[in-house]
C-alpha cells in the first residue's frame, strides 16, 4: 500500500462512537449520516473536511458501541487514515473490515496541530511531517490485514477470494 | 496449565484443544444476532458477498433500537429485516424488547459462542457462555460462514469477596470495577468474575456485571456457571456445557473486590468511567430517571425500584421512565403489580425496548440531568450536547426519582 499524505483533523482521548456518530443518526442513509459525524464535539467537522484527510486522536478511539457506522460515515467524508495513541477493539476490527488504514502511535498526538500535513506509510507503520521532517513509528498490521485493507475491505476481499477460488 | 473457561469455550468452538490466549482461533458460531441499529449494513455486506445465511436455526434478527418505528426511515429498515428474516425463515423478534434480554430468554446456553452486531452482547457471560460484540461485516462474514475469527483474550481474574451490604446491588460492583480499571483497561481482555462472593450473585445481577464488561473495553465478561446458572435454567429444556477455569488457568491481572466493603457508586458525564461514591454527589438536581436497558431492566430491577417507590410520589419535577427489558419481564411485572405502582407513583412505563439508553425516547435538552440504570453516559447519547447522564442502581435511580435529585439509597434507611 503506498503512502497516504493529508492534512490532519485533531480529536482528544476517550472519542467514543455515540461523538464518532450518535445513535439516533444511526438509520439515516450514509449519504446523509456522514453529514452528522463529531457533531457532539466539532460540529463543522462534517462540512469542512476534505478527502484525503486524517483523523490524528488520543487514547481509546472509537470506544463503546460496535456499530460499524462510525468508520463508514469517517470513510464515507473521505477520511482515509486515523492515526491513534490507542483505539477501542470493536472499532479497530470494523476500520479494517471497511478499508480504512488504522495506526498506533503515541508519540505523534503531541507533535501534530490541527491542519499539519502528515505522510503514513501504513506498510512500515512510519509517519513523517513532512515540515519539520520529524518522524514517529506507528503500529503495523499483520500481512492478511494488509491485505484485507488493500482489496478496500473484507467483503472486497473476500469476493476477490471467492472468485480466484 | 490450566485453561480459562474462555480458552475452553473457544478451543471447542474452533475444534482444537491447547490454543491459550493470544491464539487466533477460527470459532464455530452457536448463534448470531442482529439488531435494527446495524441490521442494513449486514444485509448490505452479506449481498455483496452473494452469500446466504448459513443456517436458519442459529439466526436472530431483533428490532428493539428504533420502536415503534420512530421515522420513516426506520419504518424502511425494520420492513428490509422483515422482509430479510421472512425470506430465510430467520427468528425474527418484532419489538419484543431489548435484544440481549431475548436472546438469554430464548436462546443462549452456557459454553455457547455468541456473536451479535452489539457491543453489549458480552452480557450473556453471565451464564458461562463466550459472546462477545462485532461490526455488521464481521457480522455478515459469521452469517455467511457461520464462522468468524477471534484472538483468544488474556483474562482479567475478579475475585469476588464476601456478600453485598443492603442498598448495594451487582451494578455498584461493575460501577466500581470499570472506575478502577478505566475506560481501556480491558481492552482485548475477558472479564472473569469468581470467588465465593460470586456464588451470591443471581444470575440477573452476573448479566448486569457482563453487560458492563465493554465499558472497560472488555471483549467480554463471564462467570463461571453454578448452581444459581442451573436454577436459572431449571425450565430450559438444554442446559449446555458448563465449563470452569482450571485451578492452574493464567490470568495476566487479579483484581479482589470485597463485596461487604463496598457502597453504591456512580458514573458521572461522560465516561463511563468516571466512578465515585454516590454520596459524593448526592444533591445533584436531576430532571429525568430511567430504570430499564439490558443492563438493569429486568424483573430483579423493577422489583427493586417498586419497592422504593411504593406508596410514594416521585417528585413534582422529575420524568420517571421504566422500561421493562423483554415483553416477558413487562407481563411478569403486570402480574406482580410492580406497573400499578410505577403509574401510581407518576412514572411512564415505556414499551420494551433499548429505550432511552441511546437516546431512542426520553431525549435531554441543553443543560437537563438524567440518572440511570443503563450503561452509557456518553455525550450527546441521550440528547443535547450539553446534558448530562449519571448512571447508577436501580435502587439508586429510583431514590433519586423520589428526591429530585441525586440520593444516596443508605439514607434514611
Amino acid at each position: 500500500m503506498s503512502v497516504i499524505k493529508g492534512k490532519v483533523w485533531k480529536f482528544g482521548d476517550g472519542v467514543d462512537t455515540d461523538i464518532i456518530i450518535p445513535a439516533r443518526y444511526l438509520i439515516l442513509p450514509l449519504e446523509e449520516m456522514k453529514h452528522k459525524a463529531m457533531e457532539p464535539v466539532k460540529p463543522e467537522f462534517a462540512e469542512k473536511v476534505n478527502e484525503g484527510d486524517i483523523i490524528v486522536a488520543g487514547q481509546n478511539f472509537g470506544c463503546g458501541s460496535s456499530r460499524e457506522q462510525a468508520p463508514a460515515a469517517l470513510k464515507a467524508l473521505g477520511i482515509r487514515a486515523i492515526v491513534a495513541a490507542s483505539f477501542a477493539r470493536i472499532f479497530y476490527r470494523n476500520a479494517i473490515n471497511l478499508g480504512l488504514p488504522v495506526i498506533e502511535c503515541r508519540d505523534l498526538y503531541e507533535q501534530v496541530d490541527e491542519g499539519d500535513v502528515i505522510e503514513i506509510t501504513p506498510l512500515t507503520g512510519k509517519i513523517r511531517m513532512p515540515e519539520n521532517g520529524m518522524e514517529f513509528s506507528g503500529s503495523t498490521l499483520p500481512d492478511f490485514l494488509l491485505e484485507i485493507i488493500n482489496n478496500g475491505g473484507l467483503i472486497p476481499y473476500l469476493s476477490a477470494k471467492f472468485k480466484t477460488s | 496449565m490450566g485453561q480459562t473457561i474462555v480458552e475452553k469455550i473457544l478451543n471447542q468452538a474452533g475444534g482444537t484443544k491447547d490454543l491459550s490466549a493470544g491464539d487466533i482461533v477460527n470459532a464455530r458460531v452457536s448463534c448470531l444476532m442482529t439488531n435494527d441499529a446495524v441490521g442494513e449494513l449486514l444485509i448490505q455486506a452479506l449481498d455483496e458477498l452473494g452469500a446466504k445465511p448459513w443456517d436458519k436455526d442459529r439466526i436472530a434478527v431483533i428490532l428493539d433500537h428504533y420502536i415503534p418505528a420512530t421515522t420513516e426511515n426506520a419504518a424502511r429498515t425494520h420492513k428490509l429485516l422483515r422482509d430479510f428474516s421472512k425470506k430465510y425463515g430467520l427468528h425474527m423478534f418484532d419489538q419484543q424488547g431489548v435484544c440481549h434480554q431475548l436472546m438469554l430468554e430464548n436462546s443462549v446456553l452456557p459454553g455457547d459462542v455468541v456473536i451479535g452486531t452489539d457491543s453489549h452482547t458480552c452480557t450473556y457471560g453471565g451464564i458461562g457462555a463466550f459472546a462477545t460484540g462485532v461490526g455488521s461485516t464481521d457480522g455478515a462474514a459469521a452469517m455467511a460462514t457461520g464462522e468468524l475469527w477471534l484472538k483468544i483474550p488474556e483474562t482479567i481474574k475478579i475475585e469476588l469477596k464476601g456478600r453485598l451490604p443492603d442498598h448495594v446491588h451487582p451494578k455498584d460492583i461493575i460501577l466500581k470495577v470499570v472506575g478502577d480499571l478505566g475506560a481501556d483497561g480491558a481492552t482485548y481482555k475477558a472479564l472473569q468474575f469468581s470467588g465465593e462472593g460470586a456464588a451470591s450473585i443471581s444470575t440477573e445481577g452476573r448479566f448486569t456485571i457482563c453487560n458492563m464488561a465493554i465499558e472497560a473495553g472488555g471483549k467480554t465478561g463471564v462467570f463461571e456457571p453454578d448452581a444459581v446458572t442451573e436454577d436459572y435454567l431449571k425450565d430450559r429444556k438444554e442446559k449446555g456445557t458448563f465449563f470452569k477455569s482450571d485451578p492452574d488457568a493464567v490470568y495476566c491481572e487479579q483484581i479482589t473486590v470485597h463485596l461487604d466493603q463496598l457502597g453504591p457508586h456512580i458514573a458521572c458525564p461522560w465516561s463511563v468511567d468516571n466512578v465515585v461514591a454516590v454520596e459524593k454527589i448526592a444533591g445533584t438536581h436531576i430532571d429525568q430517571a430511567f430504570l430499564g436497558s439490558c443492563t438493569n431492566g429486568r424483573i430483579e430491577d423493577l422489583r427493586i425500584a417498586a419497592g422504593v417507590l411504593k406508596g410514594k410520589k416521585i417528585h413534582p419535577e422529575v420524568r420517571f421512565l421504566v422500561t421493562p427489558a423483554s415483553r416477558h419481564i413487562y407481563q411478569q411485572a403486570m402480574a406482580e403489580g410492580l406497573l400499578e405502582t410505577f403509574l401510581s407513583a407518576g412514572a411512564i412505563i415505556c414499551n420494551p425496548g433499548c429505550s432511552a439508553c441511546f437516546g431512542g425516547q426520553g431525549m435531554l435538552w441543553e443543560g437537563e440531568v438524567c440518572i440511570g440504570s443503563h450503561n452509557r453516559n456518553f455525550r450527546a447519547r441521550m440528547g443535547h450536547r450539553d446534558s448530562k447522564v449519571y448512571l447508577a442502581s436501580p435502587e439508586t435511580v429510583a431514590v433519586s426519582a423520589l428526591a429530585g435529585n441525586i440520593e444516596d439509597p443508605r439514607k434514611g434507611a
